[in-house]
């Protein structure tokens, strides 16, 4: 009889356990789901500024007409990107023609000077390293929540519940991986 | 896997919490009972009516309540804090790398205040990541470089991830609550004495065994100031070192915190506008750092912070540490 109610009470911890298991995972992979979408928002807000840049630089940087037309060839192409690889791989072209950017600006000393410039260049560089930081929680979250699923015994859950580890973010493009930290310099 | 290790630092961390909140309450209740049994004579044999007891529980409890509820706003308006301005550049900058913080931990947006006060220092308060606010002086604003800034408010926001600033809050209103009882004990032990000496009929002052009690209880009482101060600085140093290790993860460039330090070090003048009450909250010790700059027993003992070089160096080691690529 002693034998039963040990069962029982070990059946019940069992289900309990796997109960907890099972939130956590749910509650990680929404977490997962938040991060990825914060990237987005932030990226978003770099085609909303790209515009405001552009036009502010024109009208003094004549001779860069060419470095103008493919940050705004790059937001446009970002912005109609569809699937995640796609998307990741036009929005590094975008930092990279950005960076170009910034680059050419250091040799226009009244544009450096200007104050909406350095606003603008304040409010992008903030917005690099906002959606930088967006994909570096995405993927310290990511991180965890595959770690949950893969240690044992919480795997025999995740197998059971279908759980997929999700895909870290990486860097894709190999001119973004390539470039120089130029925005280093513009940093006040 | 430097990540893992600040993992087990929080956990670490949140057993010491209770600790310390275990030993103050010992530490009320040692106090308050002293006060029952040899001055109101409401514990002894026939008698358990603990009033003193419950008496500096409650002025304990009550305290960190008050505290957790209104001191933020208490410490904020010490400091003459105003609101960051996003019309200003400066201060737009230091608003942008505070949102860039909370992206980066994942925490919603704490408040932004400006203390106009010329030398470099800053600090969080409030009672968790929903409500909190970073305080920076003007002049921290105007010595540091953006990526330096973004050190101190990684530094910042660790604090608030790693509930900091609740648990300092707290042991701040308990320290006020041990120093004030046992401040009342003290004069009780001269005005006291006649009274005592009426209530002989109970057990209070009996036998030999009592009067061991009551020496070892007017001990404590001296003492329990000084130990809860040196335990609330412990734990403070402690949570400088996480800041500065968590900081470190939400950048994941430590040495722009170790720049940061490097200038605030420099600049050694005291922060005037900051009382020495929000001390344990800066981020480096604004009413003098004598103490934290020297290494050795005293400083260890005594400095709300650690010695500054070994903040420095801390950080200099993790930086060739091997981090994500992101």
């Amino acid at each position: 009889m002693a034998l039963f109610y040990i069962l029982i009470a070990a059946a019940v911890l069992l289900v309990f356990w796997v109960i907890a298991k099972y939130n956590g995972l749910i509650t990680l992979r929404n977490q997962v789901t938040n991060g990825w979408k914060q990237i987005d928002v932030q990226l978003k807000r770099r085609h909303d500024l790209i515009p405001n840049l552009v036009e502010t630089v024109k009208g003094q940087m004549d001779f860069e007409q060419s470095t103008l037309q493919k940050v705004i060839q790059a937001r446009n192409a970002a912005i109609s990107a569809t699937g995640i690889a796609d998307s990741a791989a036009k929005e590094g072209v975008l930092s990279g023609a950005l960076n170009k950017l910034f680059a050419l600006v250091e040799n226009y000393p009244t544009l450096k000077s200007n104050e909406n410039v350095k606003q603008l260049q304040e409010e992008l560089t903030s917005t690099e390293n906002k959606i930088s930081f967006a994909r570096q929680f995405y993927n310290d979250i990511a991180t965890r929540f595959n770690i949950a699923q893969q240690v044992f015994p919480a795997n025999l859950i995740a197998a059971m519940f279908n759980f997929k580890p999700s895909e870290l973010f990486e860097i894709t493009v190999e001119a973004e991986r390539e470039v120089p930290r130029v925005d280093l310099s513009l940093k006040k | 896997m430097p990540a893992r290790n600040i993992y087990e630092q929080q956990e670490h961390n949140k057993r010491t919490t209770l600790i310390v909140m275990a030993v103050f309450i010992v530490f009320l209740g040692f106090i308050g009972l002293g006060f029952d049994a040899f001055y109101l004579g409401t514990v002894n044999e026939e008698l358990f009516l603990p009033i003193g007891t419950l008496i500096a529980l409650g002025v304990g409890s009550l305290s960190a309540v008050w505290s957790l509820k209104a001191g933020a706003k208490a410490v904020l308006s010490s400091t003459n804090a105003v609101p960051a301005d996003p019309e200003n550049p400066a201060q737009k900058q230091l608003l942008n790398v505070v949102d860039e913080m909370s992206i980066a931990s994942g925490l919603p947006r704490p408040q932004v205040y400006i203390v106009p006060d010329a030398d470099p220092n800053a600090f969080a308060t409030g009672k968790d990541p929903q409500n909190s606010a970073i305080a920076v002086t003007q002049g921290l604003l105007d010595s540091l470089n953006r990526e330096e800034l973004q050190g101190v408010v990684a530094h910042e926001m660790s604090h608030i991830r790693n509930y900091d600033i609740r648990l300092m809050t707290v042991i701040a209103a308990m320290m006020g609550a041990v120093l004030l009882l046992s401040d009342w004990a003290r004069r009780g032990l001269f005005w006291g004495g006649g009274r005592r000496g009426k209530r002989t009929s109970g057990g209070s002052s009996g036998g030999p065994l009592a009067l061991i009690m009551l020496a070892l209880w007017i001990v404590g009482v001296i003492l329990a100031p000084l130990i809860s101060q040196l335990m609330a600085m412990a734990v403070s140093r402690k949570r400088e070192y996480l800041a500065d290790a968590s900081g470190a993860e939400l950048t994941r460039n430590p040495l722009g915190l170790a720049r940061a330090l490097q200038k605030l070090e420099a600049a050694s003048a005291p922060t005037a506008s900051i009382k020495r009450g929000a001390a344990h909250l800066c981020i480096v010790d604004p009413v003098g750092r004598t103490m934290n700059a020297k290494e050795g027993v005293a400083a260890e003992l005594f400095g709300t912070h650690p010695p500054m070089n070994k903040r420095i160096m801390a950080l200099e080691a993790m930086a060739y540490q091997p981090t994500p690529a992101t």
